[in-house]
């Protein structure tokens, strides 16, 4: 029953308490500059579906393409790679006639992603991190997809479970360090993915630390399935993660109120990789490297992360900027909160204790 | 967390959404009402409820499938889901379900070593791995605890195995079990001791852990007796909380304030709880006198007419503090005049009656309103007899030469220009003048100029505006821009139906540079008062305000503009019905005008639920008499109001006049043009299209979709109330503001039913195209019936510069004697108007946001100017 804990979360923390980490940037947009055609994505898998725009396909059909995406960004100076797999589960794949190669996808990304970290680390000493990244699926928990029929559910729980265990199991056996459940924009689906990690856990008697990673649908610091930040951390605490944060949707300057909230409470290293600034009217993000670095380093001078990242719109130079901005910064401490009964609706819940 | 009696922190789990608790709650459960069982977590949670409790355990109930629907019907209410879930069953398969539906971080109630450790331990890391705390009842392998030493002696097993496996002591909720006390049975005397006893002890050997109880057992010899069961409950919290107690799953509204119960009765429920030997009583134990006394506490009327005589025999100050507390009237000026002479013969001044008694029993009032222990109507009675007191007060201390009493600050309360609604207005201003301060109530249709020299003359602090109408928020974008001209600081409050966070944010604190705050409902009235006329806390609110309203600018901001359709691609969606089912001409075509409908007749066909929403009471007739919590308040308004119609009616305050008519008709595009075959009298009625892009296959309506362009028929109708401001005009020097809004808000009712009553009579015998119709007021409430009756101004119609042309065809300020103000409210103002459309498929919408391209179009066929059109239609402009 005792599982074997795990050497990668202890290396972090260590790595963590000297000085602010550095998490990759975003992968749909430089998989773009390649341009690649339908037939460097479907290469010789034969589906009964075009593979065009299934990124995740690429570590089966184009590994080289991941693999030098993981290379720029460890070059920029990221200490963490994510796999290329937000959308390698069951759900996502079926879009491609693909869920048959879910296991394979994972294995392979997080085995890739594995080989170049190794890589670096080699050269340096210095330890490099694979996250094996599990993102939220189509489908969602918490929320009816018809108006009429608030009860109605597309997935239930115990299916969600079985899909992402699946997902975990394939990136733990690849060489994945961490699970990263992130742009959560369901609370519900993100506990599934929790409990698939528990799952996991029993399956291979060892430990998997979670990072988590929740996603605002509105600037007021909600996600879709409407918790706020602090009752997201409420609801999600019981997985200790690693690392709590926020990715995606906003830019720096609209996560800014939510990320000081969430560190003032969260007691575990915060992750934060916001996109490149909002989109402009072509749906193109145009935040320069050195922008999107000066916002997110007043986050680090005012000791409130202690890993940075980027999300959409962000390339090897935004990592680059980033890394060099907070180079030498002190990392955020960890705060000790009150012990208290901590629930959570939407809204966070205390009952002191 | 919500103060208890006791006033220590505490946490009340609403109970309602139960299924062993509440027969209601399971009647409909069990019938598969699920939409009304939704309303019943959403009052929970409205009324207080801090956790809701969730409990499906019935036999004939599939628990698994009834809490999983629940739970997911709930997490689709923001307003339910805001706050924790506690999945509540004695069955785990039942609870695991639960917990695959909730998404925050819910309490498992409940979980035990009945089944010895390792089924224990198994569901406490199930809890631990889908994240929730957990009750744990006193019950091991050899039954449930009942003395002190076991339920000690359990918890701490319980605790030592939870913690060993790494369960956060924070997150353990134990429950020693509350055993039914005074059963005569000489074993059960010390229970509640015991619980009481062995909560001290498990809080200090276990860390971090909270104790919980269901209080129901605890009286449960005294079924039938409330009195001496909600006594039992308050008396038993009040010494289980000091020791440690600090959650209970009961109904708030049904806890009694110690202080305030019976002392002999309180006394006897104190023995029994922690097992005394009476003091009274003779050789009684404490079993047998409270049997004995509890005799006289069944039925209640013989209570109130007991506590009724009582009173009347306390010293004058507690006098005045009860009559302020319960609202009665009828000895105020006997008693004021009886506190004042006693202060007189001690030399001491008459407003010390004021500065005294009467301002701690309306501070008793405000603390009870502001903590939900007391409910609006009540509010406003204990008002009445504040100002009945005062009054009676004013001329000595006018005589004496004496400043008034220093109030907590002078507000301004309008109803602004082109306005004529009043009611919440004038219940905010009960409200505020309840808590101390200084109203100025310039009435209705107050012009910016009159507020703002007011408010220089009379030096406010505070100036609120109240409206109901669309066209009135922009007049209070004119309110702030004047104050924001004439340099003015002073907070701003806006107020009323129509008013939202969204409007004000966007349009009214942009206008001014001092602080402006949208208050949601009279409740929040005072602490926003409070708030901003603090000296600590006045700034860090009006910067917390401040930022909140950016928020909702940069959220809008962040939205852009909503998906809208061009008019032209939304023409193309318009609705078609059927034709061939349209309705037939009328049997009595022309104006029917009607004097003096029966008032009688219309009482029937009230739908009392917006009545009580009024008074801020939430729930449904006829329930809302039986809510628990605001059940006794409910009750307690209807009487009055049946008083009132009773006189309303004998002796013919009011007159309710309507008129309705009916005209040839034909759809061109978007208007409905009627007499169209004839150029002369012809008249065009323009209305608006939906924009907004529809999912699957749902139209963009426009209300002339469902007019045939081969010609059909159009009616309308206007009624209105009359007679109401000579009673009014009683009401205010009688300083009874108490009936003033109950008079307005019956008049409402009545122009309400007038409204649905016409439009039956129409469908039925003066258009006659549904002569059988055989509904239920409760289905006419409903709108179950055939057409619709949609208003101008209103989300289907928002237009309110159509009334002028409808109130031409019907000529009702002749014929219904309603006319107009510059904003198109009716005055009267209670008065219903609107258009009959009588196809099958006719049905209501709202019009919502809508392009330019629509403005400019429908500005030409309307035949007004850009700018005065969009000024109009503002509300549905992004």
């Amino acid at each position: 029953m005792t599982l074997a804990p795990s050497t990668a979360r202890a290396a972090l923390l260590e790595q963590a308490s000297q000085r602010i980490l550095i998490t990759d940037g975003a992968f749909g947009t430089e998989i773009q500059n390649f341009k690649l055609s339908e037939a460097d994505y479907a290469g010789a898998l034969g589906l009964a579906k075009d593979q065009k725009g299934n990124n995740d396909i690429l570590a089966l059909t184009k590994p080289e393409v991941p693999e030098s995406i993981h290379r720029a960004y460890f070059a920029a100076g990221a200490d963490i790679a994510e796999t290329n797999t937000f959308s390698a589960n069951r759900i996502s794949q079926a879009d491609y006639a693909a869920e048959h190669l879910v296991r394979e996808i994972n294995v392979e990304s997080a085995q890739l992603a594995r080989r170049v970290a190794d890589e670096f680390t080699a050269k340096d000493g210095c330890p490099r991190f694979v996250a094996g990244a599990i993102g939220p699926t189509n489908k969602t928990l918490s929320l009816s997809p018809d108006v009429n029929d608030p009860g109605f559910r597309e997935v239930d729980w115990d299916g969600m479970v079985d899909v992402y265990a699946e997902q975990v199991h394939a990136l733990v056996e690849g060489g994945a360090d961490f699970i990263l459940i992130e742009t959560v924009f369901d609370t519900l689906n993100a506990k599934a993915g929790i409990m698939a990690v528990r799952h996991v856990e029993q399956a291979l008697s060892r430990e998997i630390p979670i990072m988590l990673s929740m996603t605002l649908t509105d600037l007021s610091g909600r996600n879709l399935s409407g918790h706020t930040v602090e009752a997201f951390w409420y609801a999600v605490r019981h997985a200790k993660p690693v690392t709590i944060g926020l990715n995606c949707s906003f830019g720096a300057t609209q996560l800014r109120p939510h990320v000081k909230s969430l560190s003032e409470i969260a007691d575990t290293l915060i992750m934060v990789y916001p996109n490149a600034g909002l989109p402009n009217e072509l749906g193109e993000y145009d935040e320069m490297p050195a922008t999107t670095a000066g916002l997110v380093k007043e986050w680090a001078d005012h000791g409130q992360v202690n890993i940075l990242g980027g999300c959409c719109g962000s390339t090897p130079a935004h990592i680059a900027a980033m890394a060099k901005a907070v180079e030498g910064l002190s990392p955020r401490k960890l705060p000790t909160p009150e012990t208290a009964t901590r629930l959570a609706g939407l809204e966070p819940f205390i009952m002191a204790a | 967390m919500t103060n208890t009696p006791s006033g220590s922190r505490f946490v009340n789990v609403g109970e309602r959404t139960n299924v062993t608790g509440s027969a209601a709650f399971k009647k409909l459960i069990l019938a598969g009402d699920y939409t009304k069982a939704v309303e019943v977590a959403r009052q929970q949670v409205e009324n207080g409820a801090q956790v809701i409790d969730v409990n499906m355990d019935e036999g004939l109930l599939d628990a698994v499938e009834a809490m999983t629907t629940y739970l997911k019907l709930i997490a689709a209410e923001p307003d339910i889901a805001r706050v924790p879930i506690m999945i509540d069953s004695s069955k785990w398969d039942v609870i695991e379900a639960g917990l695959k539906c909730v998404s925050g971080k819910p309490i498992v109630n409940s979980i035990s070593m009945k089944e010895g450790e390792e089924a224990f331990l198994s569901q406490a890391r199930k809890c631990m791995d889908y994240g929730a705390a957990v009750v744990v009842m006193a019950f091991d392998e050899k039954g449930q605890a009942d003395t002190k030493e076991r339920k000690v002696e359990i918890c701490a097993r319980a605790y030592k195995l939870l913690t060993d496996i790494g369960f956060p002591p924070e997150d353990i909720i134990f429950d020693p079990n509350v055993f039914a006390v005074a059963t005569g049975i000489e074993e059960h005397d010390r229970y509640g001791l015991d619980f009481i006893e062995a909560t001290a002890e498990i809080k200090a050997r276990c860390p971090h852990v909270h104790i919980s109880g269901g209080l129901s057992n605890l009286s449960f010899s005294f079924r039938g007796n409330e009195i001496v069961r909600r006594a039992m409950h308050s008396v038993f919290l009040y010494h289980a909380i000091p020791a440690g107690m600090d959650m209970a799953i009961v109904n708030a509204g049904q806890l009694d304030i110690y202080d305030q119960i019976d002392p002999v009765l309180r006394e006897a429920c104190e023995d029994v709880v922690l097992n005394r030997k009476p003091t009274a009583g003779g050789d009684l134990t404490a079993t047998e006198r409270l049997i004995d006394l509890a005799e006289s506490y069944k039925g209640k009327d013989v209570i109130a007419e007991k506590a009724a005589e009582e009173w009347r025999g306390w010293d004058v100050v507690r006098r005045l503090e009860h009559a302020l507390v319960k609202g009665i009237d009828a000895y105020i000026v006997e008693d004021t005049e009886e506190a004042r002479a006693a202060i007189d013969a001690r030399g001491g001044r008459p407003i010390e009656v004021i500065e005294g008694p009467l301002m701690e029993g309306m501070n008793t009032v405000g603390d009870l309103f502001g903590s939900g222990k007391m409910f609006l109507p009540q509010v406003v009675k204990s008002a009445r007899v504040m100002k009945k007191a005062v009054a009676h007060l004013i001329p000595y201390i006018e005589a004496a030469k004496q400043p008034g009493a220093k109030a907590k600050g002078k507000i301004i309360m309008a109803t602004v220009k082109g306005d004529v609604h009043d009611i919440g207005k004038n219940i905010v201003g009960v409200v505020l003048q309840c808590n101390g301060y200084e109203v100025i109530d310039l009435g209705v249709m107050v012009p910016w100029s009159t507020i703002l020299d007011t408010a220089q003359k009379e030096g406010v602090d505070i100036i609120g505006l109240s409206g109901l109408i669309t066209p009135s928020l922009d007049e209070m974008v004119t309110v702030a821009e004047e104050m924001q001209r004439a340099g003015m600081t002073i907070p701003l409050l806006i107020g009323g139906a129509t008013t939202s966070k969204v409007h004000t944010a966007l349009r009214i604190d942009q206008a001014y540079e001092g602080a402006v705050v949208h208050v949601l409902d009279a409740s929040r009235a005072v602490g926003v008062a409070s708030q901003l006329l603090s000296d600590t806390q006045a700034e860090p609110f009006i910067k917390a305000t401040a930022a909140e309203y950016q928020h909702v600018r940069d959220a809008r901001a962040g939205k852009g503009a909503s998906k809208l359709l061009s008019l032209e691609d939304a023409r193309l969606n318009s609705y078609a019905p059927d034709f061939s089912e349209k309705a037939p001409p009328p049997e009595q075509p022309g104006r029917h005008v009607f004097e003096d409908w029966d008032l009688n007749d219309l009482v029937d066909c009230f739908d009392w639920t917006p009545f009580f929403r009024a008074w801020e009471l939430a729930g449904n007739w006829p329930q809302i008499l039986d809510d628990e919590i605001i059940g006794e308040s409910a009750r307690s308004l209807y009487a009055d109001a049946r008083a009132m119609l009773d006189k309303i009616i004998s002796e013919k305050w009011l007159t309710a006049k309507g008129v309705a008519q009916f005209w040839p008709c034909a759809r061109h595009g978007d208007d409905v043009v009627l007499h169209p075959n004839d150029d002369e009298i012809s008249v065009r009625l323009p209305f608006l299209r939906q924009q907004v892009i529809k999912s699957r296959d749902r139209a963009n309506f426009c209300l002339a979709d469902f007019i045939d362009p081969a010609g059909d028929w159009l009616g309308g109708f206007a009624v209105g109330i009359h007679g109401i401001d000579e009673h009014l005009a009683r009401f205010k020097a009688d300083n009874d503001d108490y009936s003033d809004i109950l008079l307005k808000a019956l008049a409402d009712r009545f122009a309400e039913a007038f409204a649905e009553r016409l439009h039956q009579y129409v469908r039925t015998t003066l258009w006659a195209y549904a002569p059988g119709e055989q509904l239920t007021n409760e289905a006419l409430i409903r709108e179950q019936y055939r057409g619709i009756r949609p208003a101008p101004g209103y989300p289907a119609c928002p237009d309110h510069t159509l009334k002028p042309i409808l109130f031409d065809l019907l000529d009702a300020t002749n014929t219904a004697g309603i006319t107009l103000t510059e904003s198109q409210a009716m005055l009267p103002t209670s008065a219903v108007s609107g258009f009959y459309f009588a196809h099958p498929e006719s049905q209501y919408f709202g019009v919502a946001t809508i392009g330019r391209d629509q403005l400019e179009d429908y500005a030409g066929r309307r035949g007004m100017d850009l700018p005065v059109m969009e000024r109009w239609l503002r509300p549905n402009l992004d």
